[in-house]
């Protein structure tokens, strides 16, 4: 079949579908493994997967649009989702969600102009012990500050900087 | 990384091989790793829940059922195949321990899994984290190769002339998920709605087949209990309520993380002593015992051993082990809203007590907390959750009603302070709760 | 399964094992409110209205999904168990619109029934609800999504139950929404099943949406004028200007033949009926070739007169009939008997979609199958056709039997066609391969036997202990004599003949053939028809249709009367053929047919008019009057009038006003008081006593009974609307497997009907929105 996705992740996905008792169970990780690589969930992608695991497009965006983390528009190169849940919220998740709106200059669920950024308030993330924290797709920044998330911002700006020039 | 927290008071089982590399399989074998397993494998199903029952092991994900008991539900006999799911899928605000636990002892995990599988002689097992714990999937993965390298996973483990199999997977963002028949949904590709039970896992679960679902927790504590002994492991607690249990201390506190205590620990030690007590010399206000579901205590009753049994009898929950500590600053109106706000948005929609009722309270709490509300609003807030209670599908519905009505009948006063078009009177909402810096 | 004894609200229960509680209480009469339990689709426990007590419960359980259990102690009302339905109602009313007075549900919405019922008066909610514009999701299909209290049932009904699968969920929460396969509209059957198991105004349909109130309509259950399945379909209908409308079609009463379903045509193609160019006016050719306006008497004077003097002087056989497959069983027994005993002809026929006088001769008394058997079937043979398209209320039983009571289905088919993904077992065969494969059923030596699919097929079949043999028009003369051969050598066999219109069956059955009297009785055989009707027949055959047309092109048909039927598009005639032929057209719109008549009437349609049908099952059908439009007459009547003006003897034809003829209890006229009054001045006029009328239908009924003793059902539950299976006494006749082939299967599809599809204009939306939509050239 000829395919949207890598070589790798097709492999992946051809592997992925014999892995369990039925097709369907590859659904969820499918969709995950297909947006990290496309960006988002497409109707290309999505009519791709329907038919890899053998539901209809319309039961396979049902699912979509169940899950939080699966998305069917573009976000930034970097979603920066703050957790705002009770134990962030105690230790100022608000205050650094306000920070990175100023910062980034977007709203809640903005993305930059230049696409490198997008933000979203997330329910808890489960850290939180070390709140208050966020994650940049998906790497966790914890015990946050305004200062400290201004670093962490910087970093990825510069990471992307750095592959631009490359 | 997520670090464990130490304090002379814990005790650490499950905890045993944090921080000492055990992600690695070869370190992992140098601590007695895979050594329950080999137990198990010569007590056979039945001693593998004899000695189970004999722990008191209760389920670490919420509900405290006992784990011995809940293996000997699943039938002997079974036309469809037998799978073990590890719920992996924590998400209840103010819980971070699997996690720990996926990063510094994978292997603990997979350990379970197998005598879990042995117990009912299931031949497959899942391992299901939730999507934002991507990073914890790859470690796993790696896990799960290394075990079959070995011969612990795959065909004839051990030597022994069984078969069983692990695959791992991540959700994709969705606190429902976590209910396990709902989890069952998602492992088969669907959204995650849960199933009308009767029947239970233990009898029709994953693809048909019986089911043993537990926390990535309780699961990892599995292969201790074997290692030290299920009377050894037993004596740790409380009566009824075995061992250990990794509680996550958060908010308002000193020294917020993730320890391992045993039950029945005293909540103001725990406050205190453990976690150094609250920052800036405040007052205590309440504590949300065990997770953002547990009705909150006040400040007068947190000197409670921190177990299923008494916490149940203070009208609250041990839950999902996430002690939060709000301080006398805090809001309890914005608290309650930002619970109700989480429900709101995880509800999964089936039912309409749930879909409605926290839609609805999450207005009315909004309202509430920015001024706007009237009286009867009040009453109204705790008519909703007390017609949720206890008739939702699920108990997502519960969940979101038993602490609105402890946050209404406990510190009923500060809601009345938002009436009459006064707003929150701490002016805080969107100020630091906390001066971090 | 044994029965449980169970106590509910005080009362001791008696029923069986595994029954759900919900439905243990509806069979006793206890009524347990449900917006999300629907009998036969999957259970939701979603909308948690149906809440009861049980004793040794801590919570409320719901009755849709507890089974009873032994000695089991509840409650279905209490102050309790209001106060959670109470409870329930007011978090929907929460985020409800409110519109009702607006909405097409108002006045039969169950959302409405339980807030009255509850009395969630007092309304709580006082945060700004979510407004949403309403969609249209297909021609028919509208979507008004605040007013959608998630009850699944329409997601159920169109996937388990129809097996579409064209809504879903989507999003979670409060967010939650029913969602159509194609992103903003629908790809679908447009059964429009969704609609009408919609508990409230959330899927509103096309075609009546924003309409009426629901009691401003008369609703009248009758019987669906499309396929040959004989579905029930209730008709409401509004007075207007020039007769009584039809406004909308549905199945609200559930009590016919056809259960919960429904589909296209029957729910929404009544709307020819309410067409501007319907014919109202006779027509007669005038000498400038112009077909112009005309009294009745004038036209009815014109054709009487020119038909007898072309029977006079040419003789009857110089005239042809052509009769219907939508007209009643009175109006197609009439038409035979005006044709046999007044013209003087055994010219007659019609259109012929199966082969039914051979499958009459094959059954000989073997026992045929009624729509009803199907589903309580525990196997079924279905051979040819495609039910999905021609017969979707059988293919709707049949998806139903295979679904609740794993019914097992096998398919031999020339075609993929859609209920194979109900089949236990299927067999692809050549188009041509029908009867080779009955051959190797049967044990004998045929092409098919070496492969490996058509032997587990045949090895499963023949196990089976009770089948319904199903067979469509691939079917005919001798393959259906071998058919009902092999299927005779099974135990517990019950056979059922594919054909395609209303009342094709019944066409066939009441003799519109030109060699067969009614119930198939052979011309040799016309004694007891003859004594009846007091005439000499004909006794050679007559012409059949493509005859009767070769006849017209040379010259040899003087005159022709076709009733309901367009045979020139049907056939592609040649319009020049009939240049010779005095043309007399009964028909609602002026066809291809009509446009070259010299007469023409305007005439009624199934739903303006009362008799009875007979399906392609042999379930004979009460239909009953509902609509009315001012200036047209049933084609009885019109026959009765023709027959009048070539002065025949009225009684003769009609046994009205005679001793043991029973009435019909007014079921003929209908509503309309004033059709009473025209009959009885027609009467006056001719010097009869006004009281039966010939124009009653029901005057021929006792006949038919009397004369066609497989119709000799139960008079007083047919006029009670109850479906009755025609007797196992249709005629043998000899010739009926070596008889010329003139079936001519329609090849309908869901969305069209013959000629009178062409005339609905929802058909005809649904079929242009299906059309691929064009894309700019690249
Ligand atoms: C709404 C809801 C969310 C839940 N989330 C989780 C979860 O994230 N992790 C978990 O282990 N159990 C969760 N549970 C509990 C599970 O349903 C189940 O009881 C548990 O996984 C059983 O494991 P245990 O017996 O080991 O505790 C949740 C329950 C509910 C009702
Ligand atoms: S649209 Fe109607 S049938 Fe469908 S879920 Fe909503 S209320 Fe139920
Ligand atoms: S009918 Fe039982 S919950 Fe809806």
């Amino acid at each position: 079949m000829t395919t949207l996705f890598s070589p790798a992740l097709a492999a992946r996905f051809d592997k992925l579908v014999t892995l369990y008792p039925i097709k369907r169970s590859a659904l969820v990780p499918m969709l995950l493994y297909a947006q990290d690589e496309v960006g988002y969930l497409s109707d290309p992608v999505i009519a791709e997967i329907a038919e890899r695991v053998g539901v209809t497009e319309l039961e396979v965006r049902n699912v979509i649009s169940y899950y939080s983390l699966l998305r069917t528009k573009p976000a930034g190169k970097y979603h920066v989702q703050v957790c705002t849940n009770i134990s962030c919220m105690l230790r100022g998740g608000n205050e650094i969600l306000d920070h990175c709106k100023k910062k980034l200059g977007i709203p809640n669920k903005g993305t930059t102009a230049d696409g490198l950024f997008s933000l979203e308030e997330v329910e808890c993330i489960g850290a939180c012990s070390w709140a208050p924290a966020a994650q940049v797709n998906y790497d966790f920044h914890e015990n946050l500050t305004p200062e400290s998330i201004d670093k962490v911002l910087g970093e990825y700006r510069a990471k992307a900087e750095k592959g631009a020039a490359k | 990384m997520a670090t464990l927290s130490t304090h002379p008071d814990c005790v650490p089982v499950v905890s045993y091989r944090f921080g000492k590399g055990a992600t690695n399989i070869d370190k992992y074998l140098e601590l007695q790793g895979y050594e329950s397993a080999r137990k198990a494998l010569t007590l056979g199903p039945d001693g593998i829940i004899a000695e189970m029952k004999v722990s008191n092991l209760r389920g670490r994900g919420g509900a405290g059922f006992p784990t011995g008991l809940k293996w000997s539900f699943v039938p002997k006999q079974s036309d469809k195949p037998k799978y073990v799911l590890v719920n992996g899928d924590e998400s209840e605000p103010g819980t971070c321990k699997d996690r720990l636990i996926f990063e510094q002892d994978p292997h603990a995990v997979i350990e379970g899994t197998i005598i879990a599988g042995l117990s009912v002689q299931a031949k497959m097992g899942f391992i299901y984290l939730r999507g934002e714990y991507r990073y914890l999937l790859t470690i796993m993965e790696r896990a799960v190769a290394d075990a079959y390298a070995k011969g612990f996973l795959g065909k004839n483990i051990f030597g022994s002339g069984l078969d069983f199999d692990i695959v791992t997977q991540t959700g994709a963002g969705a606190y429902e998920v976590g209910e396990e028949s709902a989890l069952m949904e998602s492992l088969e590709g669907k959204r995650g709605i849960p199933r009308i039970r009767p029947p239970f896992p233990a009898v029709v679960g994953l693809y048909g087949g019986p089911t043993i679902i537990n926390n990535a927790e309780t699961i990892a504590t599995v292969p201790h209990i074997f290692r030290l002994g299920g009377a050894e492991y037993a004596k740790i607690g409380t009566e009824r309520n075995g061992g250990t249990r990794l509680f996550c201390l958060s908010g308002h506190i000193e020294r917020p993380g993730v320890y391992e205590l045993p039950m029945g620990y005293n909540l103001k030690k725990m406050i205190y002593e453990v976690g150094g007590g609250i920052p800036g010399g405040k007052k205590l206000k309440a504590v949300v015992p065990g997770g953002a579901s547990t009705p909150a205590l006040t400040a007068d009753e947190i000197d409670i051993g921190m177990d299923f049994d008494q916490l149940g009898k203070a009208g609250s929950m041990l839950g999902s082990g996430g002690v939060v500590v709000l301080d006398e600053t805090t809001c309890m109106v914005e608290f309650a809203l930002r619970t109700m706000k989480f429900y709101a948005h995880e509800s999964c929609g089936w039912c309409i007590p749930c879909r409605e009722g926290t839609d609805w309270l999450k207005k009315s709490l909004t309202r509430l907390h920015e001024g706007g509300a009237v009286d009867k609003d009040i009453d109204n807030i705790r008519y909703l959750a007390e017609n949720m209670l206890g008739r939702t599908f699920c108990p997502l519905g519960d969940a979101a009603a038993m602490p609105t009505i402890a946050f209404v009948k406990k510190w009923r006063k500060e809601f009345e302070d938002h009436l009459e078009g006064k707003g929150c009177p701490y002016h805080r909402s969107h100020e630091p709760a906390l001066a971090l810096v | 399964m044994a029965d449980v004894t169970l106590t509910v609200d005080g009362k001791k229960l008696s029923t069986p094992a595994g029954t759900l509680l919900i439905e243990a209480c509806r069979s006793h009469g206890i009524e347990v409110p449900a917006f999300c339990y629907y009998p036969g689709l999957s259970l939701q426990a979603a909308c948690r209205m149906c809440v009861v007590r049980i004793e040794k419960m801590p919570k409320l359980q719901t009755a849709c999904t507890t089974t009873v259990a032994e000695g089991m102690i509840v409650a279905t009302e209490s102050p309790e168990i209001a106060q959670a339905r109470k409870a329930t109602i007011e978090m929907l009313l929460g985020n409800h619109p409110l519109d009702c007075p607006v909405c097409d549900a108002g006045g039969e919405c169950e959302l409405q029934d339980m807030t009255f019922k509850y009395g969630a008066h007092e309304s709580k909610f006082v945060e700004i609800k979510q407004h949403r514009d309403e969609q249209q999701w297909s021609p028919v299909v509208f979507f008004d999504r605040p007013r959608c209290i998630l009850c699944y049932r329409c997601v159920r009904v169109c996937g388990e139950g129809m097996d579409v699968w064209a809504l879903g969920v989507q999003n979670r929460g409060a967010g939650s929404v029913i969602a159509p396969n194609r992103q903003d509209h629908l790809d679908c059957e447009e059964c429009g099943m969704c609609i009408d198991i919609c508990p409230v105004g959330a899927l509103t349909s096309g075609a009546y949406r924003y309409k009426t109130r629901p009691w401003e309509m008369s609703h009248v259950g009758t019987v669906c004028t499309h396929c040959g399945d004989g579905c029930k379909t209730t008709l409401g209908v509004r007075r207007s200007n020039d007769g009584m409308d039809i406004v909308r079609g549905d199945n609200r009463d559930k009590s016919g033949i056809n259960g919960d379903f429904l589909c296209i045509k029957g729910r929404y193609a009544f709307d020819f009926a309410n067409r501007e160019d319907r014919l109202t006016q006779p027509l007669v050719r005038k000498a400038n070739g112009q077909l112009e306006p005309a009294s009745w008497d004038q036209a009815m004077d014109f054709a009487g007169q020119r038909l007898r003097e072309i029977r006079d002087s040419k003789g009857g056989s110089a005239i042809g009939v052509i009769g219907s497959n939508r007209t009643t069983n009175e109006e197609a027994y009439l038409l035979q008997k005006f044709a046999r005993t007044v013209l003087a002809t055994n010219n007659i026929d019609h259109h012929r979609t199966a082969d039914y006088p051979a499958f009459a001769a094959a059954l000989n008394g073997k026992v045929e199958a009624s729509l009803r058997d199907f589903a309580g079937a525990k196997a079924i043979l279905l051979l040819g056709n495609d039910p999905t398209e021609q017969h979707p209320g059988l293919a709707w039983q049949i998806r139903t039997s295979v679904r609740l009571q794993g019914a097992r289905l096998y398919v031999a088919n020339h075609r993929p066609i859609k209920l194979r993904r109900q089949a236990t077992a299927s067999v692809e065969i050549p188009e041509d391969g029908y009867p080779s494969l009955i051959a190797f059923l049967a044990g004998k030596p045929a092409a098919v036997a070496g492969d490996q699919n058509a032997a587990a097929f045949r090895e499963a079949l023949l196990k089976e202990e009770s089948l319904l043999i199903v067979f469509g028009s691939e079917f005919r003369g001798r393959d259906i004599e071998a058919l009902v051969q092999f299927g005779s050598t099974l135990p517990n066999v019950k056979f059922a003949c594919l054909g395609d219109y209303a009342n094709s069956r019944g066409a066939a059955d009441m003799g519109l053939h030109p060699d067969l009297l009614p119930g198939y009785a052979p011309l040799s055989a016309s004694g007891p028809f003859a004594a009846a009707w007091g005439a000499a027949l004909p006794a050679q055959p007559g012409l059949d249709l493509p005859q009767m047309f070769d006849a017209a092109e040379r010259g040899d048909l003087a005159a022709l009367y076709v009733v309901g039927a367009n045979p020139v598009a049907r056939y592609h005639a040649n319009p020049s053929i009939l240049r010779n032929t005095f043309l007399v057209v009964q028909d609602m719109f002026l066809t291809e047919t009509a446009r070259l008549a010299d007469v023409v009437f305007p005439a009624a349609n199934l739903y303006e008019k009362a008799g009875t049908v007979t399906n392609t099952f042999g379930d004979l059908q009460l239909v009953k009057k509902a609509a009315d439009r001012a200036g047209v007459r049933p084609d009885f009547e019109l026959i009765v009038r023709l027959a009048a003006a070539m002065r025949a003897d009225i009684k003769r034809l009609v046994s009205f006003g005679q001793r043991g003829v029973q009435a019909d209890f007014g079921q003929a006229r209908g509503a309309q008081s004033g059709e009473a009054d025209r009959h009885g001045v027609w009467l006056s006029a001719q010097h009869q006593e006004p009281r039966l009328s010939p124009f009653e239908p029901f005057a021929i009924l006792d006949e038919i009974q009397r004369l066609v003793p497989a119709y000799n059902v139960p008079r007083l539950d047919l006029l009670a609307g109850n479906d009755q299976h025609l007797r196992p006494a249709l005629v043998q006749i000899a010739n009926a497997a070596s008889r010329r082939n003139l079936v001519t299967p329609s090849n309908d599809t869901l969305f069209t009907s013959g000629s009178l599809g062409s005339y609905s204009s929802t058909l005809r939306s649904v079929l242009e929105a299906r059309q691929p939509v064009e894309t700019a050239a690249d």
